[in-house]
């Protein structure tokens, strides 16, 4: 199976967070105070930072190797990422903006209506998207990030803007793909609920750092309790 | 004798307005990216040097051109030897005089424009496996395209409105390269009033119009 593996420090202006976990296809959710670095670590797997030290990898493929000066080019990792802000192209509409996440030049709007049939969001294909509510943006979010047809998928609480129904809606959304399509997944949410619904393994963060990683049994609340119960004020 | 016998002033206008404009667009965006993505300090320094002409009295900066174009200039004589002809007092003076007019009001709109577009933007371009140069066209420069606009509207009206530096650069040699603005200033001196009314109102109509569609297409961009 393809494992993304992480282990890098990386740097931003006096912060510095150290992590290292393994992501298998499902999701691992990294869960910690704000703050601490999970989302500086998404950074260094999508390639938006360079890590300053360590290596980041998908199976055999080495995305970062600091030592030996490798680093993959965000574009040719083939990571998507669905973040809180949409960061959708608003003089595009929302099939465009799915179109632009596609490769080849095949059939492009067919294809890109697909994804967006897949997650729910066909009939707003051609809408203005400035005028999108935040469940709907997600859903084209979601749907571009799909369309990339990533290897790694990236979330950076992409549920956190929503209303309390489309929160529900799409996570379950998320959690069908993940499986449908076998991705590493890697969460970053402060709410327990996302983990308890969606998380395969959670990844424990302190200010600066990952402390330690455990398979959880999904849905079970409890049982991500009990792991977040070892960090104070989990 | 008509009001107005030339319109070559006119002619020789619009053609060294919409090149300037052009260049200083093409070659005042290109610098504005550059500058908003550098991290140096010397994109400070660099945008200072390209905003002079907007601080220089036009008289001054047009000297300079000419002690750089005229014939014993460095370019001036370059240009003499590969082309052999001068540069100042034609057409061309007038464009280049135009065009490092244009220029900063170009890139200095631009480059708060480029600045303000939100790196999450980019971010999410690069992810969906956008190269660079696309990500720059189709996402940056795109969503900048507004204040892009402006600063190459402000470049236009400088450009067609300019008088100090055209004078010192190209003269004024009817039918060669005496521009509108300049035509106008003649012929006030020259007591012709129905020509200086005449080009004015050319001038100022011109400036409203291309303002008007500049702001249509500004407004059909922000939708």
């Amino acid at each position: 199976m393809t494992e993304l593996r992480v282990s890098i420090t990386a740097r931003v202006p006096r912060f510095t967070v150290s992590a290292t976990f393994r992501a298998l296809p499902g999701v691992t959710a990294l869960v910690g105070p704000s703050g601490s670095g999970k989302s500086l670590t998404l950074a260094a797997i999508t390639g938006v930072r360079r890590p300053s030290e360590g290596t980041v990898s998908l199976g055999d493929e080495t995305w970062v190797d600091v030592e030996r000066s490798v680093f993959v080019s965000t574009q040719h990792r083939r990571v998507a990422a669905v973040t809180q802000f949409p960061a959708l192209l608003a003089h595009l509409s929302p099939v465009a903006n799915v179109r632009m996440a596609l490769d080849g030049r095949e059939h492009r709007h067919d294809r890109a209506m697909q994804w967006l049939e897949r997650v729910g969001a066909a009939h707003l294909a051609t809408s203005e998207t400035s005028t999108l509510s935040g469940g709907e943006e997600q859903r084209v979010a979601l749907a571009r990030a799909l369309a990339r047809q990533p290897r790694v998928l990236v979330l950076d609480e992409p549920f956190s803007a929503l209303d309390r129904d489309s929160r529900v809606v799409l996570r379950s959304l998320v959690r069908e793909v993940v499986e449908e399509y076998a991705i590493p997944t890697v969460l970053v949410t402060h709410d327990v609920a996302d983990v308890a619904a969606l998380a395969d393994d959670v990844v424990l963060y302190e200010p600066g750092r990952s402390v330690r990683q455990e398979r959880v049994q999904r849905g079970d609340v409890r049982s991500v309790f009990a792991f977040l119960g070892g960090a104070a004020g989990g | 004798m008509s009001v107005v016998s030339d319109w070559s002033p006119l002619w020789i206008s619009l053609r060294v307005t919409i090149v300037a404009t052009a260049f200083a667009a093409l070659v005042g965006v290109a610098i504005a990216y550059a500058l908003a993505k550098m991290r140096s300090r010397w994109a400070s320094v660099i945008e200072a040097v390209i905003t002079v002409p907007i601080v220089l009295p036009p008289t001054v900066l047009g000297y300079y051109l000419l002690t750089l174009l005229g014939s014993r200039g460095p370019i001036g004589r370059a240009w003499e030897s590969a082309f052999g002809a001068p540069i100042v007092f034609t057409v061309t003076g007038a464009t280049i005089a135009a065009t490092v007019s244009a220029l900063p009001f170009v890139v200095r709109t631009s480059r708060a424009a480029i600045r303000q577009v939100d790196p999450r933007l980019e971010e999410a371009a690069r992810i969906c496996g956008l190269s660079e140069p696309a990500v720059a066209l189709r996402v940056t420069l795109r969503v900048a395209s507004r204040g892009i606009l402006a600063g190459v509207a402000l470049g236009f009206a400088r450009a067609l409105g300019d008088f100090g530096v055209t004078v010192m650069v190209a003269g004024n040699i009817p039918g060669r390269s005496q521009t509108l603005p300049v035509a106008v200033y003649d012929a006030v001196q020259a007591g012709d009033d129905g020509a200086a009314r005449t080009g004015s109102l050319v001038l100022a109509a011109i400036a409203l119009v291309v303002l008007m569609l500049l702001a249509q297409l500004q407004v059909r961009r922000a939708r």
